[in-house]
């Protein structure tokens, strides 16, 4: 479904990410992993048309998504969600409302629609009764599960996960990568997942992509993974400090 | 030899520098200006940012109106005294606030008032990843961020400076017929026969220039902010410190074209 070809991206002559090839399929999991600062997050600002790369393809359906403009790149923006690494919850509004942002800017939806819709994912997400709180009067695990429903809301296609996890402790993680297991089986989007979660994460997913050094070093089953040869790939999984990878 | 040309070089790399944001700005201001015409209009952000920058820094504006014409008040009483001119003290006043002072101040205290917290609020959403929320959903952050507040701040700039002027003439009176010995009558009387229109709606020009002046500075370096709480702080200085340099020199200018 999700096809990324040679992907090529640097900041002021830094050269973040140096040709990125994946491929997701429809209805799957893939759990992207690597080091901090290797451009996990520039991966995926790039997928939803957020940056545009310096070279190479985003196919969605054999479309060029870095290729699109104007009204292209608005419906195309509309088949993805994204779940950014703090919430990226609008500070002002209150946790219904921020739910009901994108229903109350996008959607033609009466009032009393968009109430039952906000009511609904906020149930799903377990967070019924706390609809009149402001972000910073919930805890990270909490915001999380906010931003996870204000994606949600909109039925997309494709979900992105940034670091959906980080920051909450081991308890609270669980919670929030079961609730997201949860929602994809009933659901059924296609996602990517950006984690540090190895190897917690590798029972919920389908495929694992190790990013290192610019380039997807590995793309396979988890199993595969786990069982890598590769010392990059091993350390990483393994948290070794001795290795090929240099820790700055 | 190459230390000859170190000076050279650091003129030029902030000459460079300066060319370029200022081209950015430009940029940033054409955008907004452009998404201007489009639907959808925020009608109630554009209300929720005036009730922000104007509602907000009324209080201090009166405040500030009242002192500085009664302080204008007294020093132009002592310097009119000088010449037996004492009963011109209403236009005196009236004329500085309504020209100079009440555009200027009340800018300079929207600056430090609604202008920082537009840049670190802006600047908030930016490194939260709010800024990119919106964009994600198909929203365009101009729209929803940048114009309502330029709009509030060309509504809200000429009204404050209204507020200022008005409370400052009083100040004026309160110490010239209050404390010095100036009749209620020759102080309006003479605010009366020598302010007109022209002078009114050049103030109303210029307060309108610094209403767009401060929110697009505030707004463009909270939108381009640097990384972390550190680059929230630094762009927070950095625009109350060009609102306030550019409101000046912008002022002089201003003047030298309206004059001539
Ligand atoms: N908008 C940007 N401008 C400049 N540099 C950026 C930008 N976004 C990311 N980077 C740089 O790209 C690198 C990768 O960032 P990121 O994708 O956030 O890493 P991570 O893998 O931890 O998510 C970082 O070194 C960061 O400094
Ligand atoms: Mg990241």
């Amino acid at each position: 479904m999700i096809k990324v070809i040679d992907l090529y991206k640097s900041f002021n002559g830094r050269k973040v990410l140096q040709g990125i090839n994946l491929e997701v399929e429809k209805g799957q999991i893939l759990a992207l992993i690597g080091g901090s600062g290797t451009g996990k997050s520039v991966i995926l600002k790039l997928v939803i048309g957020l940056m545009k790369p310096d070279e190479g393809k985003i196919l969605l359906d054999n479309q060029d998504i870095s290729r699109l403009k104007g009204k292209s790149l608005k419906r195309l923006k509309e088949r993805f969600g994204i779940v950014f690494q703090g919430g990226a919850l609008f500070d002002s509004l209150t946790v219904f409302e921020n739910v009901a942002f994108p229903l109350e800017e996008k959607t033609k939806m009466k009032a009393s629609q968009i109430r039952n819709a906000v009511f609904h994912e906020l149930a799903r997400v377990g967070l019924t009764g706390e609809e009149n709180k402001y972000p910073a009067q919930i805890s990270g695990g909490m915001r999380k599960r906010v931003a996870l429903a204000r994606c949600l809301v909109m039925h997309p296609e494709i979900v992105l996960f940034d670091e959906p996890t980080t920051g909450l402790d081991p308890l609270t993680g669980k919670a929030v990568h079961n609730l997201i297991r949860a929602c994809q089986k009933n659901l059924n989007f296609t996602a990517i997942i950006v984690t540090h979660e190895v190897p917690g994460i590798f029972s919920m997913v389908d495929r694992v992509a190790m990013l290192y050094d610019g380039k997807i070093l590995a793309a396979d089953t988890p199993e595969e993974i786990k069982g890598s040869k590769d010392p990059v790939i091993h350390q990483f999984i393994h948290a070794e400090l001795e290795g090929p990878i240099v820790i700055k | 030899m190459n230390f000859i040309f170190i000076p050279f070089k650091i003129i030029g790399n902030s000459l460079h520098k300066f060319i370029r944001e200022l081209g950015n700005m430009t940029c940033f201001l054409a955008r907004s200006v452009f998404w201007m015409f489009f639907y959808p209009y925020l009608i109630q952000r554009i209300i929720k940012q005036v009730y922000f920058i104007g509602v907000k820094s009324t209080s201090v504006v009166v405040l500030t109106g009242s002192f500085t014409g009664m302080v204008l008040a007294l020093q132009t009483y002592y310097a009119l005294a000088k010449f037996g001119a004492e009963t011109s003290l209403g236009p005196v006043v009236a004329l500085s606030l309504i020209r100079e002072l009440g555009p200027v101040i009340s800018a300079l205290m929207v600056t430090g008032c609604a202008g920082s917290a537009l840049t670190a609020e802006i600047g908030i959403m930016r490194i939260t990843e709010q800024i990119d929320a919106l964009d994600a959903m198909a929203l365009n952050p101009y729209k929803y961020l940048i114009i309502p507040n330029l709009l509030a701040g060309i509504i809200s700039l000429p009204l404050l400076n209204a507020i200022f002027v008005v409370v400052g003439i009083f100040g004026g009176y309160a110490v010239g017929v209050g404390l010095m010995s100036i009749s209620g009558g020759t102080y309006f009387g003479g605010i009366k026969d020598f302010v007109t229109m022209k002078d009114i709606i050049e103030g109303f020009y210029k307060s309108l220039s610094f209403g767009i002046l401060i929110t697009w500075i505030g707004c463009y370096k909270g939108y381009f902010t640097g990384y972390g709480a550190a680059g929230v702080s630094k762009a927070t200085t950095q625009a109350v410190v060009l609102s306030s340099v550019m409101i000046l020199v912008w002022d002089y200018f201003m003047t030298s074209l309206l004059v001539a």
